[in-house]
């Protein structure tokens, strides 16, 4: 470590070990986790509502399931696309190595797909039931499938539903927990990274999850009924601040707390560290990410846990913070997966990160891949009707 | 093969003799530079009982970048990506440390750097390779076991399997690994392990003129390898606290070396 020392000495020649010019983690590992955490979130918010009966979150309990599955079922495509052989990719779920952090996203993934799938199966039961009774031919037999063959909407039937219900979301809590500090421990465990290798690192990822994916429902709801004109239930908006403040204070804390330590412990190459945020990543990370899309949101959901606001002013308040959040936490992964490569492990410089168009992980495709989910989404509100409460113009 | 090393060992005889017999630390009769690993060729190689080490001799090395050429060649390299390199480090009287390794050093060091504006205390080169990690992260962190250890220790690669994820180029605290951009998977130095199976030294120990590299079984009480890790001199591995324990030595290693 002793040349570690002068960390103005070490920089002034910004050798970047020659392999290390190559950032091999871009965009499509921005959004690999980005997406997980949205789909994590917005099951928290269905979960709420499910499991612990937060009755003021019924207006977006279903539409949370759906669109968590939308956005689960492309969770896997920004992998692919990263992968150099994707053709290859089952090897990862026939020949799984155990001592790899990463062999082990196939199953998790795959459970968390199914406990989802069976969750909005039996919320939706009763809907389902009824397109039975109205289709034909294959249709039918799909309609059929999905209902597990009962037709059987008694009040007891009902009531059983939800107990399996209840079951289902209780271990799709640990489930996706799972899911996404699992995610985080891909970077935290590895060590030759000092921006990545903290046990923090899961804890952050888990808490900036929530707050995207709450972020996202309050967004999308708000929006999507302002379109259609219908009304917006002030409570469940309040609720879904409330807890999205909670779960931004503990995230933000816990990313400020990961800078302090690695300043305060002074251990490893946390010369690199600084460096770091202070160097390539001085705008993204600290204007961005921790002024305009952390410190502004605090104190504006400060403002709307504090005083009473009009209820249009509030959901205006509402949509915008999250959209803020929205991007924090993008900005946030950004700066740990591409950031965390710019710092050569040659602890004497930088490298630098420039995305590319049209390549199969540039800006073309991300947008392509955030856009997939959305007509999922689009295609899923054919037969699952987003809302409880459609029907009523006023919810409460 | 034998072409290409005979003309890689014709340059430098012609180019560099010149100034090696001013660097040449066992005089100039050494000058014939083997191919073999003593105790290899010729006899069953028990792969459960061999163990190999790998010295660089910091003090010996010039910066020639011959063993850039040869490993470039021996494994047609893509440009911009390198199996072992070579870095300069300068040392100025403020003890400012100045680093590079343009073309990983495929070109050798032919010109002082111009850029440094102080009186320059100290030079020396430092090649790079595979540390042959014992505990090695890359082999831990691949999802899909394509990269492995070999019963005789050498950390390989199995470039059918590769996903080509990228996850043991993150993991290695040496950056000796890169994804090749035409078969898109990893790729890293292997000590030549085609060539050490045969009884052939490495292709980069081989074409080293000075005797930088320096290649061996343990398992051999003969071999130069055996006798400098046996014997009193002080070697050191890089990066001791990843804790990755590498079969790879150096010689005279400076503080300042990461
Ligand atoms: S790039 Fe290939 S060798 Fe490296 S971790 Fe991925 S699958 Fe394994
Ligand atoms: S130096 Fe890197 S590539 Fe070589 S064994 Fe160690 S971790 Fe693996």
């Amino acid at each position: 470590m002793d040349a570690a020392h002068s960390s103005a000495a070490m920089l002034v020649s910004n050798y970047v070990f020659p392999n290390d010019l190559h950032v091999h983690w871009s965009m499509m590992i921005v959004l690999y986790p980005y997406i997980t955490g949205l789909v994590d979130g917005a099951f928290i918010i269905a979960a709420l509502y499910y499991l612990f009966d937060v009755k003021s979150l019924r207006p977006v309990a279903r539409f949370s399931l759906l669109f968590a599955l939308a956005f689960l079922a492309i969770a896997t495509l920004p992998l692919l696309l990263h992968l150099g052989r994707p053709e290859r990719n089952f090897n990862m779920l026939l020949t799984p190595s155990p001592s790899s952090a990463m062999a082990g996203f196939g199953y998790i993934y795959a459970v968390s797909m199914g406990v989802l799938v069976f969750i909005v199966l039996f919320v939706y039961r009763e809907d389902l039931v009824e397109l039975r009774a109205t289709s034909k031919g294959w249709l039918q037999l799909l309609y059929r499938a999905m209902t597990f063959d009962s037709i059987d909407l008694s009040k007891d039937a009902l009531a059983f539903d939800r107990k399996i219900i209840r079951f289902l979301v209780g271990i799709g809590i640990p489930i996706t927990v799972v899911l996404h500090g699992y995610v985080g421990f891909i970077f935290g465990g590895v060590k030759a990274n000092p921006t990545w290798s903290t046990p923090l690192m899961p804890v952050i990822f888990l808490f900036s999850a929530c707050v995207s994916g709450i972020s996202a429902i309050i967004l999308a709801y708000i929006v999507i009924r302002k379109v259609k004109g219908r009304s917006i239930d002030p409570d469940c908006i309040k609720t879904c601040i409330k807890t999205l403040t909670l779960f931004f204070i503990m995230a933000f804390t816990f990313e400020m707390l990961e800078v302090f330590s690695h300043s305060y412990l002074k251990s490893g190459y946390h010369h690199m560290v600084e460096g770091l945020l202070n160097g390539p990543l001085a705008s993204s990370f600290w204007l961005w990410q921790v002024k305009i899309c952390s410190v502004i949101p605090l104190f504006v959901l400060g403002v709307m846990g504090i005083f009473k606001i009009k209820d249009a002013i509030y959901n205006f308040t509402a949509a915008i913070v999250s959209a803020i959040l929205l991007l924090q936490v993008l900005i946030m992964r950004w700066n740990v997966v591409i950031g965390g490569q710019l710092m050569s492990k040659s602890a004497r410089g930088y490298t630098e990160f420039h995305p590319e168009w049209f390549d199969k992980e540039g800006i073309l495709a991300v947008v392509i891949v955030m856009a997939i989910p959305f007509i999922i989404l689009f295609v899923l509100s054919k037969i699952f009707p987003f809302w409880t409460t459609d029907n009523e113009t006023n919810v409460k | 093969m034998m072409d290409r090393r005979s003309f890689v060992k014709k340059v430098l005889n012609g180019t560099i003799a010149g100034s090696l017999y001013l660097v040449w630390p066992m005089g100039g009769d050494s000058l014939e530079i083997p191919e073999e690993i003593p105790g290899i060729k010729g006899k069953d190689y028990d792969i459960h009982h061999q163990e190999f080490a790998f010295i660089v001799d910091i003090t010996q090395c010039i910066g020639c970048g011959s063993c850039c050429v040869a490993d470039k060649r021996e494994y047609n390299v893509p440009d911009g990506n390198y199996r072992t390199w070579v870095e300069r480090y300068v040392k100025g009287f403020s003890d400012q440390i100045y680093v590079d390794s343009p073309h990983g050093g495929l070109d050798g060091y032919q010109h002082p750097r111009t850029d440094i504006d102080e009186k320059i205390r100290d030079t020396f080169f430092v090649p790079k390779l595979c540390n042959m990690c014992k505990e090695a992260p890359c082999v831990q962190v691949c999802p899909v076991g394509a990269t492995f250890i070999s019963p005789d220790g050498f950390v390989l690669m199995d470039e059918k399997r590769c996903v080509g994820c990228a996850y043991c180029i993150q993991a290695c605290p040496y950056s000796v690994r890169f994804l090749n951009p035409v078969t898109k998977v990893a790729e890293k130095c292997t000590w030549c392990y085609h060539r050490v199976r045969k009884g052939l030294l490495p292709a980069c120990v081989e074409v080293c003129p000075t005797g930088a590299r320096k290649f061996g079984s343990m398992k051999d009480e003969t071999s130069e390898v055996y006798k400098i890790l046996k014997g009193p001199g002080v070697l050191t591995v890089l990066r001791k606290e990843m804790g990755t324990f590498p079969a790879l030595y150096y010689k005279g290693a400076r503080r300042e070396v990461i």
